[in-house]
């Protein structure tokens, strides 16, 4: 018997099975999300499975509330990890008026909770980087604890954002978690056309902060690498830039068909490297999980999914004359939280 | 031929710069691109570089004076000059105008026809006079008075709404005359009479003169309003005994009538009383601004001359270099230009300290307003006889007040009772021996 | 009262405000140990220190992405823009982050920054250091633009917009910073953002600017009184949202209603004003609205005899004032 890697970097194995758990809700939300679309129940959504690996993994190393956590649209592992609530998430799915994260304004997935402290996402790549940077510079100034977390896509790298960030956030050693989800394409556009050099992480020396690749459907790879960043933030030495190497199964999102530019073959590829999968061969091997067990598990995901799904359908829209409410200030609303 | 040196911009938004040390002195030889001077503003420290060959012929902007841009400040004759100059190459030479300087804006010609769309100037289309805007409309529809029956003042004969609005008033104050004769006035337009009159605020009494504001007179009121609410007042005054000025004065007014054509009134001994005072308490002669205390090397004396319609406080320039003869004369000539109209826009500004004639009234004590941004305002009081303690016995004396406003941000009591004593000295001193000229 | 010009009134506001209010802090490029290329945080940096008046690398974007996220974390930013011609490279910040963060979160984020712009030509700045760019953002909700150019106004709108919870721009007229002083009142002195000031009070006609083109309406409107014609000036001070009340009741009293800006004719804030009048008083004008811009040029040029040929003129205004005074 190999050595337990989850005990090796602090995990319990409550810890890693909890964290198996949300993989698998995690998945059943997007595979439940692709559904309710082609059912012609909602307009639309992203997919992000495959990746749920990495997300959970990364978002274990996080305190909800404390840490800033600046998600992308792919995110379902990490807002789930978070403690957002399936209800919540589908009630963002269906873009109803009690979604916590936009009320039925943003599309789905583009998550903001202002509890957890997961900072509200719009839909133009990068642009959430500098905000990471302002964030952790009123932690800063405001000696608070913690550290902030962002995460994006191989496509954000392309930006300009991408770059003015990581250059603030090295030159002032902010205490930042820069965590790049490297499915290889920005919707179409593979990873060769969008970088020179073949890792995310090749670009950190530029920003004077270490620059890490990991194998993203490991989660123990993923966990480690998080957690020595987390913890190089806290002790004030600065930001790292993390590449967690994985790939989504699906299409973009609900409009996208990935076969014009993904050939079957390489998605099977991918696809026997599912970290879900992974992890239950690490479970199994320890004894800690048994197929009975996670298909338990998985049916239970399912079920807690269409439930929620099903409530969050027949909770009530918005109402049309709040078309014009939030776009400034009321009168008595809170201010400089 | 010579060439003028501007002040240049230095940093955009500039507006003004102060004149650092002149690195060339009149009659050195300039080379092309050679420092002349040091220039700051308040963005950039810089040495302002010859554009021409020659000499230095004159400097005009003396050393920490705050010069606008594009100003001149300094002459250059050019090498090889002599030669009949065509204004052309003057012309092509001349600083082009500093864009924010409104005034050269608003005094340069323009040709509306040549600017683009937006631009004012495109005159309004040719208009039929018996169509009518909105407005003309709505108030004839409201006071049933018909336009066609108005005459137009508007362009073209138009009929304004000005034009409605007399024509209404005219009608309803026929109505009026009308109704006191016959008061079966129509139910309706008493109500709309009533209605009327309701909308304009009756805040006058009967026979209540009411009177414009003019020009002058706002701009006395935002002038003291601003002094007022910006300078903390103090006031002080002395007593001055000037029997012997007074009867100097007397023995000589009539023979200076005759000799210079004025009258030598009692303003020109107080002015030269007062910059002889400020020469030695130059403090007097200040300015705050915020962050500094600026004392002016010049002394420029206002002095308040009454108008029928309110006062102005034309400058006699280096009133400290003047006799009493000379002073007589700028008061008398500003004086006249005053009140014909005439000062200069020069002739009202600058001024560093005011003297106020307030006695010239009959006044005996005043508590003048200070003339911002100056630091302090002098009144001479009327000159009367009173009896007065001279040694142990009583003595029937020609004595004046004189009254001083003080901006006490810059000036405290105590330099000013001595300033005060000063020109109170002087005053007192004035007899036969005093130099006239 | 002290008497400071635009310049030192935005200093001194700011330091006013960093002293009092520990979230106030500044960020730009060149703010800290310069001072400022305008030298409007000169004494900042030596008085609070590099964490709050913070130089940052020459990247708009991330200028005005950094205080989204500083304010989402608890503080008051303001974030300077050299000159407002490079606050293109933020729009994306300003536009699709700062001005929708409360929109989208449905009220549970929002977005108190001060974007200070310094903008407008007549300063021999070119393409690239003059440009007007308040209508880019002039149609954007969630967005509040305000230019004031008096010293009192800077202050009491500047205070207003450190502390107002949604994003402000903060238009500065270039031009202004030196060449327009005034009194600057002490201590608390605050202006409503969202109202218009009435300048000049007159009947005869109305002439609605902001910038420099309001004072030079202002001084037009003088020239005009000595020919017996009473200009109404109303000083917008708030671009957005536009106090169309005073607005609309200025022009069914005089019933003439010109508009000035800077910026270029077509689709400025002119056009949104003609609008609104027309809409809302049209029965009581009397002669077509009328609007004073700079013509639809790609951007002011260097060269000062063509950049005065661009930005319109005191004279041009007083002949537009004139004319609809005689229509």
């Amino acid at each position: 018997m190999a050595t337990k890697r989850h005990i090796e970097l602090g995990l319990s194995d409550q810890d890693i099975l909890d964290m198996y758990k949300t993989m698998v809700v995690a998945r059943a939300v997007d595979d439940r999300a692709d559904i309710l679309v082609r059912s012609g129940k909602i307009p639309f959504t992203v997919l992000g499975q495959g990746q749920e690996g990495a997300q959970v993994a990364a978002a274990q190393t996080l305190v909800a509330g404390r840490d800033w956590v600046l998600p992308y649209y792919r995110d379902v592992g990490v807002v789930l990890a978070m403690g957002m609530s399936l209800r919540e998430v589908m009630l963002f799915e269906f873009g109803k008026a009690d979604d916590p994260n936009s009320g039925g304004r943003q599309m789905p997935k583009h998550w903001g909770h202002r509890r957890l402290r997961i900072v509200s996402q719009s839909s133009p790549v990068a642009t959430e980087l500098p905000h990471a940077c302002g964030l952790a510079w009123a932690m800063r100034l405001k000696k608070e604890e913690g550290i902030v977390w962002a995460s994006f896509g191989d496509g954000v790298v392309s930006k300009g954002d991408f770059h003015e960030a990581l250059n603030f956030a090295g030159i002032h050693k902010l205490p930042i978690v820069f965590f790049c989800e490297n499915n290889y394409y920005a919707i179409s556009v593979p990873f060769s056309k969008q970088s020179p050099v073949p890792s995310v992480a090749d670009r950190a020396s530029a920003y004077g902060m270490p620059g890490v690749s990991v194998d993203g459907n490991d989660v123990f790879a993923v966990y480690k690498a998080s957690l020595e960043a987390a913890e190089r933030a806290k002790r004030g030495e600065g930001s790292t830039l993390i590449e967690a190497r994985t790939y989504r199964f699906a299409p973009h999102t609900s409009n996208d068909d990935d076969r014009r530019y993904r050939s079957r073959e390489e998605v099977e590829k991918w696809k026997r490297l599912d970290p879900i999968a992974r992890l239950f061969a690490y479970l199994k091997e320890h004894g800690l999980l048994d197929e009975e067990r996670a298909a338990a598990i998985r049916s239970d995901a399912e079920k807690e999914v269409l439930e929620a799904a099903q409530w969050a359908e027949r909770a009530p829209d918005p109402d049309p004359a709040s078309v014009g409410a939030y776009v400034y200030a009321q009168e008595g609303d809170a201010h400089g939280r | 031929m010579p060439r003028e040196i501007i002040m240049p911009k230095l940093g955009e938004s500039v507006v003004e710069g102060v004149i650092g040390r002149w690195l060339k002195q009149v009659g050195d030889t300039i080379a092309m691109d050679e420092a002349l001077v040091e220039v700051d503003t308040d963005k950039v420290n810089a040495e302002v570089p010859s554009p021409y060959v020659g000499v230095l012929e004159k400097i005009v902007a003396a050393e920490g004076e705050t010069v606008p841009v594009g100003a001149v400040i300094a002459v250059i004759r050019e090498e090889g000059e002599g030669a009949a100059d065509d204004t052309e190459g003057e012309r092509e030479e001349r600083p082009i105008e500093a864009p924010n300087d409104k005034a050269a804006d608003a005094s340069a010609p323009l040709e509306a026809s040549e600017k683009e769309q937006g631009a004012p100037g495109a005159p309004y289309a040719v208009r039929s006079p018996h169509i009518y805007t909105p407005s003309v409309r709505r108030l004839a529809g409201e006071s049933g008075v018909d336009p066609e029956s108005v005459t137009g003042t508007g362009a073209g004969g138009r009929v304004t709404k000005q034009d409605m609005e007399r024509a209404i008033a005219e009608r309803e104050s026929r109505e009026r005359s009308g109704a006191s004769e016959s008061p079966q006035r129509s139910a309706p337009a008493a109500a709309r009479s009533a209605a009327k009159t309701a909308h304009t605020p009756e805040v006058t009494a009967e026979g209540d003169e009411v009177l414009p504001i003019t020009r002058l007179r706002r701009t006395i009121a935002e002038r003291m309003v601003h002094s007022k609410q910006t300078v903390p007042h103090a006031w002080t005054t002395v007593e001055v005994d000037v029997d012997s000025l007074v009867k100097w004065r007397e023995s000589i007014k009539d023979e200076f009538r005759r000799r210079e054509g004025i009258n030598l009134t009692y303003l020109p001994f107080v002015v030269k009383a007062a910059v002889e005072a400020l020469r030695e308490y130059p403090i007097l002669n200040s300015t705050w601004e915020e962050d500094r205390i600026v004392i002016k090397r010049q002394i420029h004396i206002g002095i308040a001359v009454d108008l029928d319609d309110g006062l102005i406080v034309p400058v006699i320039r280096n009133a400290d270099q003047k006799s009493i003869v000379g002073l007589a004369w700028a008061i008398s000539d500003l004086a006249t230009r005053a009140r014909s109209g005439s000062l200069t826009p020069d002739d009202v500004t600058g001024g560093t300290f005011t003297v106020n004639n307030t006695g010239a009234f009959g006044s005996v004590l005043s508590a003048p307003i200070i003339n911002y941004p100056q630091a302090a305002i002098l009144s001479m009081e009327t000159i009367n006889k009173r009896p007065v303690v001279v040694g142990d016995g009583i003595a029937i004396r020609s004595m004046m007040n004189l009254c001083m406003s003080l901006d006490h941000r810059v000036l405290d009591g105590a330099v000013c009772g001595r300033f005060l004593r000063s020109v109170k000295n002087r005053l007192e001193s004035y007899d036969s021996n005093t130099p006239l000229y | 009262m002290a008497v400071k010009n635009v310049l030192e009134a935005i200093r001194a506001t700011m330091f006013e405000e960093m002293e009092r209010d520990e979230r106030v802090f500044l960020l730009g490029q060149d703010v800290g140990r310069h001072g400022g290329v305008m030298n409007a945080s000169m004494g900042l940096y030596d008085a609070f220190g590099e964490e709050r008046v913070v130089d940052t690398p020459l990247a708009e974007s991330s200028i005005v992405g950094i205080a989204i996220g500083a304010a989402l974390g608890g503080l008051l930013p303001i974030a300077e823009i050299q000159f407002g011609d490079f606050v293109l490279s933020a729009v994306d910040q300003i536009i699709s982050e700062a001005a929708k963060m409360r929109y989208r979160s449905n009220n549970d984020f929002h977005c108190p920054i001060v974007v200070r712009v310094p903008y407008g030509g007549g300063i021999h700045g070119g393409l690239y250091h003059s440009q007007n760019v308040e209508s880019i953002f002039f149609s954007t909700p969630g967005l509040k633009i305000v230019a004031p150019t008096t010293p009192a106004d800077v202050k009491g709108l500047l205070r207003a917009a450190i502390y107002d919870p949604d994003p402000v721009i903060f238009m500065e007229h270039k031009l202004a910073y030196r060449s327009i002083k005034g009194e600057f009142p002490e201590g608390a002195y605050d202006l409503p953002i969202g109202k218009a000031d009435v300048k000049r009070v007159g009947k005869d006609l109305t002439v609605i600017a902001y910038g420099m083109m309001m004072h030079y309406a202002l001084g037009a409107a003088e020239q005009l009184a000595e020919e017996g014609i009473e200009t109404e000036v109303i000083d917008l001070c708030t671009l957005l949202p536009l106090d169309r009340e005073t607005l609309v009741a200025s022009a069914k009293k005089t019933g003439k209603v010109m508009v000035v800006h800077e910026d270029n004719l077509t689709g400025g804030i002119g056009a949104e004003v003609a609008a609104s009048i027309t809409e809302e008083a049209f029965m009581y004008l009397d002669a077509p609205i009328k609007r004073v811009a700079a013509p639809d040029i790609p951007s002011t040029p260097y060269n000062p005899i063509l950049e005065r040929a661009m930005i319109p003129t005191q004279e041009q205004i007083l002949i537009g004032m004139r004319e609809l005074a005689r229509f």
